[in-house]
């Protein structure tokens, strides 16, 4: 299978410091996938190297079939939205898409098919300085998508959004994953990441030490294996979950008591705190 | 080179310009001012021109470097630069782009004085000819200095002391015969004097060495600048 994204050993020093550790990574064609970790761990620097704005100690990174660091031959088959997004505070929220529609070389009706995507066509002459946090998100995504890129990485895409923006902007790189295009998003997100994403890595201090899809990885560090059942009387009970409690669950269920039950499967944090003994923020 | 981006970057500098005061002024100011004292001041003492040449020179020493550091500055603090870096943008087209623009827009500035001063004919050819020389000396320092900055403040800076001594140099040394002697080495007294005789041109060899001397000085300046810290 030929992979969107391949990294052997890549290796990243600044100075003295080694940010990253060798990492291995493979993202398929058309999947989203997430690149998870603390602030500080890495996540940014591994984009930086795949986007060819860094060239890497060690190792090697191949972006569709290309060597990261000749990244310019494809940059057009790439869509970007960084942390800081870039915008012309000055220009309208339409020259800023129309400034890289000229770049791209895409039809003026793609400026606003894509203002139309994120719901910025009403804004489209509103300077970009006005906008508010959320809105320069979308615009920025607009430009990313705009030009219907091969592949797409997002840098913490909804970090420090409202989750009614956050969800709308979940719902677009979707619809991008829909299109075909490959995306590769980081963030330390970990409902974002189990609702997107087809695969994620977690990165801990240079190093990713769990890879898998969401639900799997999960079920991986489920060593509990643990039934909670609340009452409605408010007591809290804990059941092994195999067929010794079954009984008992069946006596509280003809009883109407349950008012929640839940399995105890740990989440993507708790498999990272686990591993690392840190937590993501 | 991609003539497409260097025209889209181009087209993006007219449209933010107009939106941008600080860079705006720069085009304005001394032109304005040329103007204003041309026609307010007539005193039979001051040679012809007098405050059209003096405002040339400083023009030169003045707004096309302060124009560009601010541009290339901004552009790296606001992290737009990068941006367009990554869609495909080649550095060598957006300084084109940008220079251009810079380059165009100062001219029209330059026009402007020109026919302040009743430059006509050949006069006035010749008087933008060295307005144009002078520019790009000019552009070529600011180009260095925002390629050296990190962001506006840094660019500020580090522009602010050098476009002192650019652009006051050639005025200072009309008041102050010491001072003249050491401006003789900066292209901007350079351009002042070529202007200054615009009437009966002739270019001499000091000329010609002081400014392209600055001008290679500038490139020499951008190439350890443009490999220390990139454009993006």
């Amino acid at each position: 299978m030929e992979y969107a994204i391949e990294m052997n050993h890549i290796v990243q020093r600044f100075g003295e410091k080694e940010v990253l550790r060798g990492i291995d990574l493979k993202v398929q064609r058309g999947e989203i996938f997430g690149l998870l970790g603390p602030s500080g761990a890495g996540k940014t620097t591994l984009i930086k190297i795949l986007t060819g704005q860094l060239c890497q100690t060690d190792g090697e990174a191949v972006l569709l079939g290309s060597d990261t660091k000749h990244a310019q031959k494809i940059h057009q088959k790439l869509g970007m939205m960084m942390d800081n997004f870039g915008l012309y505070e000055r220009l309208s929220v339409n020259d800023n898409l129309k400034l890289f529609a000229g770049v791209y070389g895409v039809s003026r009706k793609k400026v606003d098919e894509a203002l139309k995507k994120v719901g910025l066509i009403e804004d489209k002459k509103c300077p970009a300085m006005k906008l508010s946090k959320g809105m320069r998100s979308r615009l920025s995504l607009a430009r990313a998508v705009m030009a219907e890129p091969e592949v797409l990485f997002l840098d913490e895409p909804t970090s420090g959004l409202d989750p009614v923006t956050a969800s709308e902007i979940h719902q677009l790189i979707q619809q991008e994953q829909k299109r075909g295009a490959t995306v590769f998003l980081t963030t330390h997100n970990m409902e974002e990441a189990h609702k997107l994403c087809n695969h994620v890595a977690l990165l801990n201090d240079g190093m990713i030490v769990e890879y898998g899809e969401p639900e799997e990885v999960c079920r991986r560090y489920n060593h509990q294996n643990k039934l909670q059942i609340r009452l409605y009387d408010g007591k809290q009970i804990e059941l092994p979950n195999n067929k010794e409690a079954a009984d008992r669950i069946k006596e509280y269920l003809e009883e109407e008591a349950v008012e929640t039950i839940h399995s105890t499967e740990p989440s993507l944090e708790t498999v990272f705190m686990e591993l690392t003994g840190r937590s993501f923020e | 080179m991609e003539m497409r981006n260097v025209a889209v970057i181009f087209q993006k500098q007219i449209k933010d310009t107009f939106k941008n005061k600080e860079i705006l002024i720069q085009f304005v100011l001394f032109p304005l001012m040329a103007f204003i004292m041309e026609k307010l001041i007539q005193v039979e003492e001051l040679p012809q021109n007098y405050f059209v040449n003096m405002f040339a020179s400083m023009f030169v020493g003045m707004a096309p470097l302060v124009s560009i550091a601010a541009v290339i500055s901004e552009e790296k603090e606001k992290n737009t630069l990068r941006v367009l870096m990554m869609s495909g943008v080649k550095p060598s087209e957006y300084l084109l782009g940008v220079g251009s623009y810079i380059w165009i827009a100062c001219m029209v500035g330059a026009l402007a004085m020109g026919m302040t001063g009743n430059y006509k004919g050949r006069e006035l050819v010749v008087f933008l000819v060295v307005m144009g020389v002078g520019i790009l000396a000019s552009m070529l320092i600011g180009a260095a200095i925002g390629t050296l900055s990190r962001n506006q403040m840094m660019a500020t800076s580090l522009t602010v002391p050098v476009m002192m001594v650019f652009a006051f140099l050639p005025m200072l040394a009309g008041f102050n015969e010491n001072i003249k002697k050491i401006a003789k080495v900066a292209y901007s007294e350079q351009v002042g004097i070529l202007i200054g005789r615009v009437g009966a041109f002739h270019v001499g060899f000091e000329n010609v060495f002081v400014i392209v001397g600055n001008m290679l000085i500038a490139v020499l300046v951008f190439r350890y600048a443009y490999r220390k810290c990139g454009l993006a």
